[in-house]
């Protein structure tokens, strides 16, 4: 039998049958529901009068439409109340779990899937939500869907797939001081670009990798569709397995080392052959700020400004001008002189217990500048309820920053956290994209580090010239 | 779902690059829980900007197009399927680019919509003929797009995805309908083989108090569902 990698292996081991034209039947074993990709799936079942068919499968949070203040009393937003009590409705009705906001159990999909032990290495897992990705920092084969999967997850267990090519990232060297993996993956978006990674599965490899904590593989994998992948890998190892370990919904005794052994299995075999490879070497890096609409426009903070006259494709040109013309930039300003309105700490890129310490260690003992509002929005409650046996709320409330509650918050501005037309954020989230933050709003993607950093300088800056 | 065979139309020409669902469908939006009538939010943004030039889908002819002609990395972003059926809403059966965001994609054949890849200078012709405001067809069946000075545009879709839109495919009736004895074999087999994927009654007791305290507003109507 020929070599297979890490996705070949995955794959092979959830396919139900292959079809004559070259598509295949991919079992899928687990499937985070959320309120904005439901309803209208659940709708679809109900109306077809079609049963769910495992229940077990299947946990719901309502983490897009939440507020992250005030959650003892009801929900304010009439839309967004609706939405989130038609998830606990139909959740109900399917016998699926319903986390509530209030829950010590809520938070993001995406961060508490791995806290509860719910994501597997070598797994199958879909959400419909685009950074489904994430999940892959655990060899898990976990993409975002649309509604209309969502609906056929419930229905059928599988979806009808054609296999993607296969990519290798490689990356090498050590992280310098104050560079991160945010800076990493941004840095590999600016290589490859937005469609960089469009067609393939992307496995992520080599020493800088095998380093990572799991939560530094989370925010690698989480923005692999930023690069235009719906999946990004990373093979499974004891630094996996210690993090999985007495989960909740985690295997235990015998099953544990029976499913640890499987688990190791997975490493893509030595022989095997990738359809592309990439090498960074995060050796080389510096922390990055992304200065326009899309996460590719992105440079290290030393740089300033580009100009789009110096571009000479017409199409790249045309729209690095509509980029700065969104972000009211000038071409040749440099990045570190860039005041900014609004700091965001949070979102699955960034919203995890690694994450609120970087940041928190950059705030000790500093103040947010008076003309920036900034907020911490943890993950999730697990993630809040440790940052605050850690004092980490008292630094970032000591500094000025408000300490929010768990969900998604202004990286999709769906509750009442966003900008207002043409405020600048430096945001630890995962899009820069036109009016993502709310309408007319300008974000800037950085790492939690330098969000801090940004915060206290109260424009953009290089969090290595505040240590 | 609504079968796709052939469509001619004006062909609205929107040359921009990496139009995301963002930008497509704006997620404050996403609160509605329905997939009708969601085309009056389609690039919300931009049809709503003022001191702009009315948007390409709001001047005739193009406001009946029902082709789009865009640019590289259409769709990309957010898997929000609200995207396409807001495109279908308004009226948008095919969209035209040079490369998609692969959710989208994906999408977009769930809901009769039929997004079509083409190669840069083919791209480039489509835009211009768009441009004039005459119609051009798009046909399935053929793989071909019929351009109004009489050329002829070849592509290539997924054959599977091609047969599914052009019967109409009902995809989930016809799994349970083909393969359920498929599905059932693999579970079985799956259950011995990894029995930590299936979670067994005392994993699921984790989740035993759930689905009882009342969330947010409205907690007597909560309390009735189901």
């Amino acid at each position: 039998m020929s070599a297979l990698t890490l996705y070949d292996k995955v794959w092979r081991d959830h396919l139900v049958k292959d079809y004559e034209d070259g598509t295949s039947l991919l079992y899928i074993d687990r499937h985070l529901v959320q309120e904005v990709s439901s309803p209208q799936a659940f709708a679809g079942l109900i109306a077809q009068n079609r049963a769910l068919r495992r229940p077990d499968a299947h946990v719901a949070v309502a983490d897009h439409a939440v507020p992250t203040r005030n959650r003892a009393r009801p929900l304010p937003d009439g839309l967004a109340a609706r939405q989130v009590s038609r998830l606990q409705e139909n959740a109900t009705r399917f016998g699926i779990p319903y986390i509530p906001m209030r829950d010590r159990r809520h938070g993001i999909v995406h961060v508490i899937g791995p806290e509860l032990g719910f994501t597997l290495p070598g797994a199958t897992l879909v959400c419909g939500d685009s950074h489904t990705c994430t999940h892959g920092a655990f060899g898990a084969l976990a993409f975002g869907i649309g509604a209309s999967e969502c609906e056929c997850i419930f229905a059928t267990q599988t979806l009808r797939q054609r296999k993607q090519k296969r990519m290798r990232v490689t990356l090498d060297g050590r992280l310098p001081a104050g560079v991160t993996v945010k800076d990493v993956i941004l840095a590999l978006i600016g290589t490859i670009g937005t469609g960089g990674g469009v067609g393939h599965a992307i496995e992520y490899a080599g020493e800088a990798v095998r380093a990572l904590s799991m939560e530094e593989r989370m925010t690698l994998c989480n923005m692999s569709i930023e690069a235009g992948s719906r999946v990004g890998m990373v093979a499974p190892d004891e630094t996996t397995f210690a993090y999985l370990e007495g989960r909740p919904l985690a295997p235990r005794g015998a099953e544990w080392d029976a499913a640890r052994a499987a688990w190791r299995a997975l490493a893509t075999d030595p022989d095997a052959v990738f359809d592309r490879e990439v090498r960074l070497d995060v050796g080389a890096l510096a922390p990055r700020i992304s200065w326009g609409t899309t996460p590719e426009e992105n440079l290290p903070i030393t740089a300033a400004v580009p100009d789009p006259d110096a571009e000479p494709d017409p199409e790249r040109r045309a729209r690095m001008r509509r980029s700065l013309a969104y972000m009211g930039l000038e071409p040749g300003r440099r990045l570190d002189e860039i005041p900014i309105d609004r700091v965001f700490i949070g979102s699955c890129t960034n919203g995890r217990i690694e994450d609120l310490r970087l940041a928190a260690r950059v705030v000790a003992g500093r103040s947010v500048a008076p003309t920036v509002q900034a907020i911490v929005v943890p993950g999730s409650a697990g993630v809040r309820l440790q940052a605050e046996a850690e004092g980490l709320d008292r630094i970032f409330r000591a500094a000025g920053f408000e300490w929010r509650e768990s969900g998604c918050s202004m990286c999709v501005a769906m509750n009442d956290d966003r900008l207002a037309p043409g405020e600048r954020c430096a945001s630890t989230s995962n899009r820069n994209f036109e009016g993502r933050q709310g309408k007319g709003g300008r974000t800037h993607l950085m790492s939690p580090a330098m969000a801090a950093a940004a915060a206290i300088a109260g424009r953009l800056a290089d969090v290595r010239s505040l240590a | 779902m609504q079968p796709f065979r052939s469509v001619t139309s004006v062909a609205a020409p929107l040359p921009e690059a990496d139009l995301d669902t963002d930008i497509i469908f704006p997620a404050r939006f996403l609160l509605l829980l329905d997939r009708e009538g969601l085309g009056r939010h389609l690039f919300h943004e931009r049809r709503h900007k003022a001191d702009a030039p009315p948007f390409v889908l709001d001047r005739p002819p193009f406001d009946r197009a029902r082709i789009l002609v865009t640019g590289r990395n259409f769709g990309g972003g957010s898997s929000r399927e609200q995207a396409v059926w807001a495109l279908a809403d308004f009226g948008i059966r095919v969209v035209l680019a040079e490369s998609f965001g692969e959710i989208f994609h994906a999408n977009c054949f769930r809901n009769g919509v039929l997004p079509i890849v083409l190669p840069a200078e083919d791209q480039a012709r489509a835009m211009a003929a768009a441009g004039t405001g005459a119609p051009m067809t798009v046909d399935l069946e053929s793989e071909t797009i019929a351009l109004p000075d009489g050329a002829i545009l070849r592509f290539a879709i997924d054959p599977y995805r091609r047969r599914a839109l052009l019967a109409g495919l009902d995809e989930i009736g016809a799994i349970l309908a083909d393969d359920a004895a498929a599905i059932d074999a693999f579970e079985a087999r799956q259950r011995r083989t990894a029995p930590w994927l299936h979670l067994a009654r005392d994993r699921l007791a984790f989740f035993d108090d759930l689905n009882r305290a009342p969330d947010g507003a409205e907690p007597e109507s909560r309390a009735e569902a189901g």
